[in-house]
């Protein structure tokens, strides 16, 4: 008897690379048999709605990693107070607002400039964008890990370590955890720097990394942990449990296999929440602090001036609008692909 | 029923307890000293022992653990201030007040806000989501099930900026976020409330269109509906008596969840309308360093996360007797 071992390819079938191999490779013959990853790619690029998400969702990727490579063509950066260092009265006027409408929209400024302080909106906005997407995809990576590795061990173990982790994870997500990041996020600094140190932006941004995981791991891992009780009871793994394998193998060979899709569709919606979720913690200024750049900070500093300056704020809010919405659409198209069976 | 309530509410004051527990020591390992922020600037050493003493920080941890467990039930003698009564969580560092009469004060704001939040957003969810399902793949499923997507993705504070810059500060339709207790004038409740209700609602909403179509969706095709339909019942009599009651359970779910986080301090919708409830008073506790305030707070919070589970199970079992309350 053999393992059935589905969607072992499948999640790297959803990244470019594979994009242009499979347009590349002449297409499969209608007797040639094929892996349920193919099978599942097939379907997604059928999907016109999950192609266009996906490709805004690269769009974003791309332009976060080449910021300093953008902002460099565009001749400024994130930091420099352009409307302050200019005289008064040719950008600004003297109350600090831009003096052209619209944010002081122009050919030189594209989308406009920072009121009060003066910077760059484009440039700003593009490396914030670069540091929200490094937080939440650093954070989805880790906490799919953990969640990974907890919930299956404690699926497939059983017994006292399920009970415990269980618990574990009852706590965890009874926890009210923004009011925790709030409280708590001093205690992570205070691990690291004295109270009068100026903390780095890395540490800053580590530490918004260390918490969003040590709250994020609890869901994934337990709908893994259900996945798991019932995969665990299949022959497949009591074949292997007959012939000797050890728990780590029957883990890692024969149950993880089985269980790409769940979490590759769990990521895939971890993401933007994370996003969100380390944007919402800049605006209420524990994350990520000005004069970084980031999603939430441009928007807390938008709320300081929002009926002066409605334009600034505009810009981060709709962008994270279409990056959630795109990739919320592509969590849901990756999943019609993996899963055809389920439902919405 | 009763023992599965019994059993339920005993886990739940357990996670209370180890919740209360972790902020508690996780609160002395923030490197500020609560009693050096309550005396001030200049502070001679005998000044700040006196300090300490009086805000019950000079035991050993544990100690202060125990006696602030005990409080809770048997109330608490403080020196110089006097006896503070049972339901007794402490007085705030900060300012000297009763941290549960503090608590009990915000707490009407704080559900002012979820309760009137849940009725837009589960009366728009719910009645898109059957106008969808009832219109399947028509214009109007189309229309409802992208509004709600689109609703989905938004933020609080984003939308709640854009909603108060444009019906506010612009068109002057609604009054500036505020917060009026009901038994003085029930008028400016309404109207002060009435903006972040329907922003909470934009975004709330679309879970429950989502849910409450695909839910009814599946339920409409079961055999139990043609059966019914067959034997000669009415069209709104078979939704509304027999589809419906099925689409229930989840939304129930989704909904209590929903509720428990709303009453345990919606703190990014609080500090973008700048009303002053349960989130607002958790962050100002956590600036003072204000250890009772946040412990108080964060019970409630948590309370309120841990009940709502118990009480959607609860509830599960009640529209859906097949459910056993294992």
């Amino acid at each position: 008897m053999t393992p059935p071992t589905p969607s072992a390819a499948a999640p790297l079938e959803v990244t470019e690379e594979s994009a242009e191999k499979s347009i590349t490779s002449p297409s499969p013959k209608a007797n040639e048999s094929r892996s349920p990853g193919q099978l599942a790619w097939r379907r997604f690029k059928r999907d016109r709605t999950g192609v266009i998400s996906a490709c805004i969702v690269i769009f974003f990727f791309t332009i976060a990693i080449a910021a300093p490579l953008i902002a460099k063509l565009y001749g400024k950066n994130p930091y420099d107070q352009y409307g302050q260092d200019a005289p008064i009265g040719t950008l600004f006027n003297e109350s600090g607002y831009p003096i052209k409408p619209n944010g002081g929209i122009d050919a030189d400024f594209w989308f406009g400039l920072e009121p009060q302080m003066g910077r760059d909106v484009f440039t700003f906005l593009l490396y914030g964008i670069r540091t929200s997407l490094m937080i939440a995809t650093i954070t989805t990576l880790l906490v799919t890990v953990i969640g990974v590795v907890v919930g299956i061990s404690a699926g497939y173990l059983g017994g006292k370590t399920d009970y415990l982790v269980s618990r574990v994870i009852d706590i965890v997500l009874s926890f009210p955890s923004t009011l925790f990041f709030i409280a708590f996020t001093p205690v992570v600094y205070g691990l690291f720097w004295a109270a009068d140190e100026e903390i780095p932006a890395w540490g800053r941004g580590v530490c918004l990394v260390v918490l969003l995981t040590a709250f994020g791991w609890a869901s994934i891992a337990r709908l893994l942990r259900g996945q798991v009780l019932a995969l665990r009871e299949r022959e497949f793994v009591e074949a292997a449990k007959v012939t000797g394998a050890s728990p780590t193998r029957i883990i890692f060979k024969e149950l993880l296999p089985n269980l790409w899709t769940p979490i590759l569709i769990q990521s895939t919606l971890a993401l933007p929440a994370f996003v969100t979720a380390e944007a919402g913690l800049a605006f209420l200024g524990v994350g990520i602090q000005d004069p970084t750049p980031d999603w939430g900070v441009m928007i807390q500093r938008g709320a300081q001036f929002y009926t002066d300056d409605i334009t600034f704020m505009i810009f981060p809010g709709v962008s994270m609008i279409i990056f959630v919405l795109a990739f919320n659409l592509l969590g849901d198209s990756v999943r019609d692909a993996l899963d055809p069976k389920s439902k919405r | 029923m009763f023992r599965f309530l019994v059993r339920r509410v005993l886990g739940a004051l357990v996670i209370l307890l180890i919740i209360s527990a972790v902020t508690f020591f996780l609160f002395y390992a923030i490197p500020r000293d609560p009693a050096r922020m309550a005396c001030g600037k200049v502070c001679p050493d005998d000044l700040l022992a006196q300090v300490r003493q009086n805000l019950g920080i000079a035991d050993p941890m544990p100690v202060q653990y125990w006696h602030w467990l005990q409080a809770i039930f048997v109330g608490r003698d403080y020196v110089g201030v006097g006896h503070c009564d049972a339901p007794c969580f402490g007085y705030s560092f900060s300012n000297n007040v009763n941290v549960f009469d503090t608590i009990m004060e915000r707490l009407p704001t704080t559900i002012s806000l979820a309760i009137g939040g849940a009725f837009f957003f589960l009366l728009i969810g719910v009645g898109t989501g059957m106008l969808a399902a009832l219109k399947q793949g028509k214009f109007l499923d189309k229309a409802a099930s992208s509004f709600s997507l689109i609703g989905s993705s938004m933020q609080i504070y984003f939308v709640g900026y854009i909603a108060m810059f444009f019906l506010v500060s612009q068109l002057h339709l609604l009054d500036q976020p505020s917060y009026t207790p009901f038994t003085e004038n029930p008028g400016a409740w309404f109207s002060g409330l009435l903006l972040p209700w329907l922003v909470l609602s934009i975004i709330f909403t679309a879970n429950y269109t989502r849910m409450t179509r695909s839910q009814l969706v599946e339920q409409l095709s079961e055999d139990y509906v043609r059966t019914a339909r067959a034997k000669g019942l009415s069209r709104s009599s078979v939704f509304f008596r027999f589809a419906w009651r099925g689409a229930m359970g989840p939304i129930v779910t989704i909904f209590g969840i929903d509720m428990g986080t709303l009453i345990g301090g919606a703190i990014i919708t609080e500090s973008t309308f700048s009303i002053q409830g349960l989130g607002a008073l958790a962050v100002r506790s956590v600036d003072d360093s204000d250890l009772p305030m946040l412990l108080g707070v964060t019970m409630i919070a948590a309370a309120g996360i841990v009940f709502a589970n118990i009480i959607v199970d609860a509830v599960y079992a009640l529209i859906d007797p097949r459910i056993r309350l294992a």
